[in-house]
């Protein structure tokens, strides 16, 4: 829904869900455009990464959150997240930082083992 | 090891019972990192770039690297910059911070590609003044704001939404809840949205609870920002965090991607209270942390210490250590919300005195959470300053002339609107079927101090809702549509637009506030441009008479009291005033006297003087005459005139405002027998002891002169109304006007 159809007699009228309450993918560039121009890159370079998680369901946004935390992934885990980002989501960017953290995990060995259930450290 | 004590001093005993004395002091630890900055084990700068990455930075090479390096190498650092960045000269980086002719964003460039050593070595070039100066320049946003807690101790939901409404009246741009019981997370932050839409439409709101629970509300509507997204500025600290940089970078995305705004939260001396500090620095580690941030792409931070402010403020340089940290996240171009949330101090002269290095510049958000509820239902473990110094501070503004982010409010208008939250969000409870907020509880909630005065709900059948909530299907829409259906339809377009403002994306970008008609200030639209007096924030006309327009000032006429039926006496002028020839102790009274005032600043009403002074005298047998001195206001050159008439070249001088002078003939104008210079300290029993001595003097017998109790608080309790019964005294003032003999009727 557009920012204009937005409106309280569209609620009335049970016309809005929350869903429709979301950013879209295209304002999110947008705005990471208006960024880099500012001179704000690695700011703008998140919100082209949001801009990709936009399509994710709120529960495996979670879902993959939880997954970055220390120790509750393998490394192989989270590379089969970087594949489901691009292929489900074109999610390329995401996909390449996620990669990136994996291989940083594995050095510092932040990944869980394959032997070992997911647990938090606390 | 102790000295033997022969004696003990009774004044340090008395210092050592001093507020100050409460909080504890420490000498540094570098070792375990017990230190504010400037460690000799920190590392020392160090960069070099191969192969197009960073090969070596801080003194330890790629291979030796942990995450948090590999993270501000690799995400942070703008590799365009970082060469020149390193050569360049620390001290000269730090002149260019202070110089107000080196705009901004020529400094973000280049500190843009400083490593997390360097920038603490070009702040440690910096004293307080000069960061201070700093930071009015590299504050990302034009104006300075304030944030606000909002919780209670009983989590009672109508109060909540009471204290929201006020917060946001007063002025301040976001607001803060958190809970005491985790399952109240829906509930919490959906009154403390209801009722910051009711006090002001645009306030920023969010609830601190775990990650993953605060992405939900988010994602529910019920919050619309997040601020306590933590980094940690060592790795195993990091961990116990349960996060990686990576982690929180993602959920900066996944904020955005649901279009909320976010800042991350770190500070000086978390690593070390978490027992993981590897013997760097408290501001080193924050430096790595700020560097993260910025990494990671959140558009700013929460900072300041933030909790563990008193840890640096045990050891040396604390203090500066956390204003340095605040302008290293302004450094690097970064929104910044400048902690004075958690209680810094047991002596309110301390707190206040480091207050003033992030009020004075101005940050994004002078304190990242005043407690606008009493420190008793601060859920933070804060209450640094809260709402018991609500006046202090907007004194403080009014006198320094600064804006805090705060403004002045009437005890009505605040009734008014905590009534409404109210009523709101006692209209959302009936619409969504949770257990009713009655109408005792609106009343409470709309006089409350605290959540003392809030009767008790049933707790269960609050969580059961809140459960509910939380798990089922509902979300802000649902109350938006139960606000417009219970007679609140304005609160309901606040609420729909904030989150049509989630659609819209422009809040998202650094520094945003929503302003009034919900337009967003930002970095990007309202940047701060300071270079020098007469630029950046200046307070408008307008605010500056918004601010300095306090409730309890008054009119300048209304501290001058006392009609003339008030004064106990009626005075007639006979004529001009004759050289007595026998002796008599002449009361010489000032113009005003009984005309145009008629009581002393001790509220002692004229007639009754007079009545007290004449009877002293005649006590030891002398007669007495009241001239009246026209020529001057001066207590005594009033005196001085009325000493060259009397027979016996004695004379009581008085000004209308009641300060006495007893004088002589032949004693030089600004000389006298006796002064009594603080006339509310007299008594009706001082004066007639005046007037006795008076005669005695006459009489030419020794005298003890009058005892008159000194109170050093009488200055600043009446200097106003003095000088304004001065003013008023002076005007009557006849400089060739003859001192006039008066007739004296005592009623």
């Amino acid at each position: 829904m557009r920012y204009e159809d937005i409106q309280l007699e569209k609620v009335r009228q049970s016309g809005i869900q929350a869903d429709d309450l979301s950013i879209h993918a295209d304002t999110l560039r947008m705005q990471a455009l208006v960024a880099v121009e500012a001179g704000y890159q690695q700011f703008a370079n998140n919100l082209r990464r949001a801009a990709e998680l936009v399509e994710i369901p709120n529960e495996r946004l979670v879902e993959i959150y939880e997954a970055l935390r220390p120790y509750h992934s393998t490394y192989a885990e989270l590379l089969m997240i970087c594949d489901e980002l691009e292929k489900n989501y074109d999610a390329s960017e995401s996909a390449r930082f996620i990669r990136e953290a994996a291989k940083a995990y594995q050095d510092a060995g932040l990944c869980r083992r394959s032997d070992k259930p997911v647990q938090s450290v606390r | 090891m102790r000295e033997q004590k022969d004696h003990q001093s009774k004044r340090f005993a008395v210092l050592g019972q001093r507020d100050v004395n409460r909080d504890t002091f420490v000498q540094a630890w570098p070792e375990v990192g017990l230190i504010a900055m400037n460690s000799p084990l920190d590392p020392k700068p160090t960069l070099r770039l191969e192969g197009g990455r960073i090969a070596e930075m801080d003194g330890r090479s790629r291979e030796a690297f942990d995450v948090i390096d590999l993270f501000i190498a690799d995400y942070a650092i703008d590799l365009a910059r970082a060469e020149e960045a390193i050569r360049l000269d620390s001290l000269a980086i730090a002149h260019m911070l202070v110089d107000v002719n080196v705009p901004r964003q020529e400094l973000i460039g280049i500190l843009g590609g400083c490593t997390p050593a360097k920038l603490v070595e070009v702040i440690s070039h910096l004293n307080v003044v000069e960061m201070m100066m700093a930071l009015q320049k590299m504050r990302a946003r034009r104006a300075p704001a304030n944030q606000a807690h909002v919780t209670n101790w009983k989590e009672h939901p109508a109060l909540l939404a009471a204290d929201a409404a006020e917060a946001a009246w007063r002025g301040f741009a976001e607001e803060e809840t958190t809970v005491r019981v985790a399952r109240n997370a829906p509930l919490t932050a959906m009154a403390v949205l209801i009722g910051s839409q009711t006090g002001r439409g645009g306030v920023l709101t969010q609830c601190a609870v775990e990650e993953a629970i605060n992405l939900r509300l988010a994602i529910k509507g019920l919050t619309t920002y997040a601020e306590t997204l933590s980094v940690y500025g060592t790795v195993p600290a990091f961990v116990d965090g349960d996060d990686t940089p990576w982690s929180k970078a993602f959920l900066a995305s996944a904020y955005a991607s649901r279009g909320v705004k976010i800042r991350f939260t770190s500070g000086t001396g978390a690593a070390l209270l978490m027992g993981h500090a590897q013997g760097k620095s408290m501001l080193y580690l924050e430096a790595r942390c700020l560097m993260m941030v910025k990494g990671a792409g959140s558009q700013g931070v929460q900072n300041g210490s933030i909790s563990c402010i008193a840890l640096p403020e045990s050891v040396p340089g604390g203090v500066r250590a956390v204003l340095a940290e605040n302008l290293i996240a302004s450094m690097l171009g970064l929104e910044v919300a400048s902690g004075n949330d958690a209680m810094a101090s047991h002596s309110d002269i301390r707190k206040t005195a480091k207050l003033m290095l992030q009020l004075l510049p101005g940050t994004d958000f002078i304190t990242s959470g005043y407690s606008s509820i009493p420190k008793e239902d601060n859920l933070f473990g804060g209450g640094n300053f809260d709402a018991e110094d609500f006046d202090d501070w907007l004194v403080i503004q009014h006198d320094m002339q600064v804006d805090g982010g705060m403004r002045p409010v009437r005890e009505e208008q605040v009734i008014q609107v905590r009534i409404r939250a109210a009523r709101a969000l006692q209209a959302v409870y009936g619409g969504l079927g949770f257990p009713p907020i009655t109408d005792a509880e609106v009343e409470a909630a709309a006089v409350a101090h605290s959540s003392a005065d809030m009767p008790d709900r049933d707790v269960i059948l609050d969580l059961a809702a809140a459960d509910s909530f939380m798990n089922g299907p509902q979300t802000v829409v649902d109350v938006i549509r139960a606000l417009d259906r219970g007679g609140f339809s304005d609160i309901a377009a606040r609420v729909l637009e904030m989150q049509r403002q989630r659609i819209a994306g422009d809040y998202l970008q650094p520094s945003a506030i929503f302003g009034p008609d919900f337009l967003v200030e930002s970095a990007l639209n309202a940047p701060n441009e300071y270079h020098g007096p007469g630029t950046g924030y200046r307070l408008s006309a307008e605010r500056w008479k918004e601010l300095s327009d306090l409730p309890q000032a008054q009119r300048p006429t209304e501290l001058v009291s006392a009609g003339h039926e008030n004064n106990r006496m009626r005075l007639e002028e006979i004529g001009p005033a004759k050289r007595g020839e026998q002796p008599e102790v002449i009361i010489a009274v000032g113009p005003a006297f009984g005309a145009t005032l008629h009581q002393t600043l001790g509220n002692l009403a004229h007639g009754d003087v007079l009545r007290e002074l004449m009877a002293g005298i005649s006590e030891e047998g002398l007669p007495s005459r009241v001239l009246k001195v026209y020529r001057t206001s001066d207590c005594a050159a009033i005196g001085y005139e009325g000493a060259q008439l009397s027979g016996s070249g004695v004379a009581i001088g008085i000004q209308s405002k009641g300060t006495t002078v007893i004088h002589q003939k032949h004693l030089a104008v600004l000389n006298n027998l006796e002064l009594f210079p603080q006339a509310p300290s007299l008594t009706l029993g001082l004066y007639r002891a005046i007037g006795r001595n008076a005669a005695r003097y006459a009489k030419g017998m020794p005298t003890k002169p009058v005892a008159v109790p000194t109170d050093n608080m009488v200055r600043l309790r009446l200097i106003v109304p003095t000088t304004l019964m001065h003013m008023l005294e002076t005007q009557e003032v006849r400089q060739s006007g003859p001192t006039v003999e008066l007739a004296v009727r005592l009623l």
